[in-house]
């Protein structure tokens, strides 16, 4: 449709394209509804989350407990609230850690080749050569127990594939003609790298991290379910997960609440990761 | 073939980390393995400078990896903290349960996740594609221990239809499998159609519809071939995504296999059951991606040709 003589019309720019997209409008709306709830969340007029009451427990939902209590009396609905804190800032924090060095390590590899690129890539392999989830949970297991050490554990794992990715990337902007005019006119590798190529591969950059805040907050709460991650009394869904096991027989709230949160809030990043995908990808424009 | 030129390299590499892991664990063996004989008395200093010589704990670093690869490579993985048992032989002991229960999550989500993805991209636009596509973003957002304990509720607890935990009988098998394959399940669905949904804009489909071929003969005599060749090399992936599934899917239906045993491992402190399982789980994963590899090879005959031609 492109590039034919005397079409006038307007082609359509990626915010349009993205507004025709139901997906992304609804994982945009989830996004940030949960963004927004989890920021305000303090100043909500909400119980305690960590409040325990034992005379309180396992209650059916009611004015004052929406979604009920849980086995220690405590306000469901806050802990679900409080736990999109939790669940938000440590995906944000892992997600950022992880880019950056796919990023820095992307880059070296890609940039300067040489046995820069084939150590760095060694490295890579190497961690790509263990299911990640295992390795995961094997190095969270021997570090211990918390919810920082769960952040590192998702984060040695993960940052390989992304890695290659960038470097691949990387590659292919190196031959490009912009790279070869700044070198010409004299400008420093970090200045070509920080400038030219990571400016052009931003596109692909963003969408992988949005796409990556879904798998992350799935691979964090499914380490806190394994009782690696949060520890009592923090509100964090997969450990709010393991301890609504016990009690699904009476009160299968406690399982769909936590349950419900987790596949929302990753749908929501799926689908809006999706949708800026297909923003920036002209080639799937027709 | 570069895979087959890293294997070696990969090997040794998989060993050092796995080495290293146990290594950065807190506790010192020798330590606790007193401890564990005198029933959990603290041992004196002498006595866990004695056994720590014999074990020779306070040999430098390269020289114990030496020796520990020297026993991993005769299978022998050391023993538990907490029995003293042998590791490899509790994890072999338990691996046919493991396997049972991936392979057959894995049959399912190719025998129900490929076929959906095929009639998703034949009726492209359709309702039944639609559905298929929800199915697809359900399934990569519902993680398998949301999965697991829902499936439980629901035909456990609620319906009263199957089991909810054990191991021995086919019943008990479905729910544990079912809820370790939807997600690879979903993701097959969805790479499959995609593949598809190129393979059918392809000029040599063009040809074939050109000659007067009936599309269901198209599709499969021409289509799927080619189709399914990118599907193959996911389930390398895949076969890795299941058996760290299976952990989790182990650890909620109580299943007897390997995942069990280094969760028990993590939550007791017994970290050379967690490194045997590390060690365990990496030379299976490259196996298999090695078959896919090969297998790949070998289905596609363009790969011969650039290797004659480079």
């Amino acid at each position: 449709m492109e590039g034919i003589p005397g079409q006038t019309a307007r082609r359509p720019s990626a915010l349009d394209r993205m507004r025709q997209d139901p997906g992304a409008i609804l994982g945009f709306i989830i996004v940030a509804a949960a963004i927004l709830t989890a920021f305000l969340a303090p100043w909500l007029p909400l119980n305690d989350p960590t409040d325990l009451n034992l005379d309180n427990r396992l209650l059916p939902p009611s004015a004052e407990f929406l979604l009920g209590t849980d086995h220690l009396g405590r306000d469901e609905l806050s802990r679900i609230i409080f736990g999109a804190r939790f669940t938000l800032l440590m995906a944000g924090s892992t997600v950022a850690i992880i880019m950056l060095i796919a990023l820095v390590v992307g880059s070296l590899s890609g940039y300067y080749g040489g046995w820069i690129d084939i150590s760095l890539m060694l490295v890579v392999d190497l961690l790509l050569a263990f299911p990640s989830l295992i390795l995961g949970v094997a190095v969270a297991g021997i570090l211990g127990p918390s919810l920082i050490n769960v952040m590192i554990a998702v984060s040695i794992v993960w940052w390989a594939s992304h890695a290659r990715v960038i470097r691949g990337m990387v590659l292919a902007a190196r031959q490009r003609e912009y790279v070869e005019a700044a070198r010409a006119i004299g400008a420093s590798d970090r200045r070509i790298v920080v400038f030219h190529i990571s400016r052009n591969i931003l596109g692909p950059f963003v969408v992988l991290a949005t796409l990556d805040m879904g798998w992350i907050i799935l691979g964090i709460a499914g380490l806190s379910f394994l009782g690696l991650g949060a520890q009592p009394p923090t509100p964090e869904w997969g450990a709010m997960l393991n301890d609504s096991r016990s009690y699904m027989q009476t009160s299968p709230l406690l399982l769909l609440a936590p349950g419900s949160a987790i596949f929302l809030l990753v749908l929501g990043f799926n689908l809006l990761g999706d949708g800026i995908r297909d923003m920036l990808d002209t080639t799937t424009y027709r | 073939m570069r895979r087959l030129a890293t294997l070696p390299l990969l090997m040794v590499g998989i060993s050092i980390i796995s080495f290293l892991l146990l290594n950065f664990a807190p506790g010192d063996a020798a330590e606790i393995t007193l401890k564990r004989q005198n029933s959990g008395i603290s041992p004196s200093k002498e006595a866990v400078a004695a056994l720590r010589q014999e074990l020779g704990l306070d040999a430098s670093l390269p020289v114990r990896y030496g020796r520990w690869v020297s026993d991993a490579v005769r299978g022998d993985l050391g023993e538990s903290y907490r029995t003293g048992s042998s590791i490899s032989g509790e994890l072999f002991r338990r691996m046919p349960a493991t396997l049972l229960l991936a392979t057959t999550a894995l049959a399912l989500a190719v025998a129900v996740g490929i076929p959906l993805g095929i009639l998703a991209a034949v009726k492209r636009g359709t309702w039944l594609d639609t559905a298929c596509r929800m199915l697809a973003l359900v399934g990569a957002a519902i993680p398998s221990y949301v999965m697991a304990p829902a499936l439980m509720l629901l035909f456990a607890v609620k319906l009263d239809w199957l089991p909810a935990i054990g191991y021995g009988s086919p019943e008990q098998l479905i729910l544990p499998a079912v809820a370790l394959s939807f997600g690879t399940m979903a993701q097959l669905m969805r790479l499959t159609r995609a593949s598809v949904l190129e393979i059918l804009g392809q000029d040599y489909m063009r040809t074939a519809r050109a000659k007067g071929l009936t599309e269901t003969v198209i599709v499969w005599r021409h289509g799927l071939k080619n189709a399914l060749l990118p599907v193959v090399t996911v389930l390398g992936t895949s076969t890795g995504y299941l058996l760290g599934g299976a952990i989790i899917i182990e650890t909620i239906f109580g299943w007897p296999g390997v995942g069990q045993f280094m969760i028990t491992g993590i939550t007791q402190r017994d970290y050379p059951v967690v490194q045997g399982f590390v060690v365990y789980i990496a030379v299976i994963f490259l196996l298999v991606n090695l078959i896919v590899d090969i297998s790949y090879r070998w289905l596609d005959p363009r790969l011969h040709f650039d290797r004659q031609a480079t």
